[in-house]
């Protein structure tokens, strides 16, 4: 009887998974954007407090996720040249724009890529919440929602079917309230929580208005 | 299929049964038909069957994606304390990185006064502690006598040892027999210890770290009781294969004392959005009604045939 092992060569990986979950939502006047707050690789928790979300200015919000050292290197990027443009232009960089340099910047690393999943969320030129979600390489698109990370596939559908309306056939689109919103990522990622053992300890929760920024802390599963 | 109507039993004769009796009259119900007949199947060669591992390796060489086993990624340990033994185990089931049980049961019965946690592949612990429970109590049957934890141990290296590694069950098997309590841990590839506080699964370290600072010889119960839970409870919070709630089992001399849950440690988040659909909220593409022809007999029963058998 011939071996049956099959041929396989131990090598180094330059990335890590450190997991976590992201989610953004924009409405009518308002974005909101979401992050679990755990930190881990393979089944060991490294800290239960560090959120995914990154301040880039008053009213834009990065979330980022994957491999924690590439997470830390594109924040740190976009908020230099965010601080290099309003040094040259006099004015802060619009959502819009820094959505494009993402863009790019994430494309210049085509065969070496930064492996973390980034989502903004800000208002756009006229105020309105505004979402671009992207690849690991660049390839980045404005939507209504979006859901990132380990729990995306979990979370994802149920924003489908509870903010895009789909596979409802009576119900009418309504405009998203923010109570309704905050209320829907509470549960999501309660949801998520539950099935996907990357995903818990706390959800932070970033509201994006006219206003600026307010901030919400919830409590998520520890185990 | 109803056979509420027949009137008369079918007899089974080996090696064949008659089909149609006809004797026998069934009333026809709607859509289903008379069962007509049976035939005795062949039983497949014992044990496990090696066949596959050929076929699976080609497909392999292709590419095909194989479905992962479940994987109990567990904490589960166990110690010997005054009256007896302490067996604890958390309650979740991974597929990779989603749970795919959040409430399974890890402490699996082996005789009335042995008990076994499993770790590992979740299908090999349940089968390993279903075939060894049931030998063991075959042998009770034949010697008479109450079932020793050393022997669980013996038939479970043993057979573990037989297949190499392949059934990865990891084990905490500990009871009270007629010499005492004893605590002993199975590998999958066949190897045994013999401790007084063991711990296995992903979370072990977690565990035996709360029992390398706590545990003391002939402790009380409640005392006991709460170590092993804290040693589970380190293993939930701290490592991402466990979690859910703590299962406790309690062997001493006399009795045995499964307690499931012991501890819920962790309790599902409330929602408070309602998700709950309206009706028509499904759409509806296309309607089919089609009606059946119901064909009906009634067996009407004879006086002779109320009369009883006679052989």
């Amino acid at each position: 009887m011939q071996e049956y092992q099959p041929v396989s060569y131990q090598r180094w990986s330059p990335y890590s998974m450190n997991g976590g979950t992201i989610l953004a939502i924009a409405g009518e006047d308002f974005s909101v954007v979401a992050s679990d707050t755990r930190l881990s690789e393979s089944y060991q928790i490294f800290t239960r407090d560090l959120p995914k979300t990154y301040q880039l200015s008053d009213k834009i919000v990065l979330a980022s996720c994957g491999f924690h050292g590439d997470v830390l290197k594109v924040t740190s990027a976009v908020k230099e040249r965010m601080k290099m443009y309003e040094y040259e232009h006099h004015r802060k960089m619009s959502c819009e724009a820094v959505a494009q340099y993402m863009s790019t910047m994430l494309y210049y690393r085509r065969f070496f890529p930064y492996y973390a999943y980034n989502i903004i969320a800000g208002l756009d030129k006229e105020g309105k919440g505004a979402v671009y979600s992207f690849d690991v390489v660049g390839s980045y698109e404005r939507e209504t929602f979006r859901a990132g990370g380990t729990a995306a596939s979990m979370l994802q559908p149920l924003l489908d079917n509870q903010i895009g309306m789909k596979n409802q056939s009576n119900m009418e689109e309504m405009p998203l309230s923010k109570e309704k919103a905050i209320s829907l990522v509470q549960d999501v990622f309660t949801s998520a929580a539950e099935r996907d053992i990357y995903t818990g300890d706390g959800l932070k929760i970033s509201i994006i208005s006219a206003a600026g920024t307010e901030v919400k802390d919830i409590p998520l599963r520890r185990d | 299929l109803r056979l509420g109507h027949v009137r008369k039993i079918l007899q089974i004769t080996p090696p064949f049964c008659e089909a149609a009796d006809s004797t026998v009259k069934f009333e026809r119900v709607a859509g289903g038909t008379a069962m007509a007949g049976c035939a005795i199947t062949e039983l497949p060669p014992e044990g496990f069957s090696f066949e596959l591992c050929k076929r699976n390796e080609a497909l392999r060489k292709k590419g095909l994606n194989f479905p992962s086993a479940v994987k109990t990624g567990t904490t589960i340990a166990g110690i010997v304390f005054k009256d007896g033994i302490l067996l604890g185990a958390d309650t979740r089931a991974t597929a990779g990185p989603i749970v795919a049980d959040k409430n399974c049961a890890k402490i699996h019965y082996m005789a009335p006064n042995i008990y076994c946690c499993g770790a590992g592949t979740a299908a090999d612990t349940e089968f390993t502690t279903l075939i060894i429970s049931s030998r063991l109590e075959l042998h009770r049957l034949t010697t008479g006598r109450k079932s020793r934890v050393a022997t669980a141990c013996r038939m479970l290296k043993q057979y573990l040892y037989r297949y190499e590694g392949h059934i990865g069950a990891y084990l905490v098997l500990g009871g009270v027999d007629v010499t005492g309590p004893h605590l002993y841990t199975v590998h999958a590839h066949g190897s045994t210890d013999k401790l007084p506080y063991v711990a296995m699964g992903s979370g072990s370290l977690a565990a035996m770290a709360t029992f390398e600072d706590r545990f003391k010889p002939n402790m009380e119960l409640a005392e006991a009781k709460q170590l092993v839970r804290d040693a589970i409870a380190a293993g939930i919070f701290n490592d991402l294969g466990s979690g859910s709630n703590i299962d406790l089992c309690v062997i001493t001399a006399d009795k045995t004392d499964y307690v499931r849950p012991y501890d819920e440690a962790n309790i599902k988040g409330q929602r408070s959005g309602d998700y709950g659909y309206k009706r028509g909220t499904t759409a509806v593409l296309t309607t089919d009604v089609r009606r059946f022809e119901v064909a009906s007999e009634t067996t009407v029963a004879s006086q002779a045939s109320q009369e009883s058998m006679e052989t």
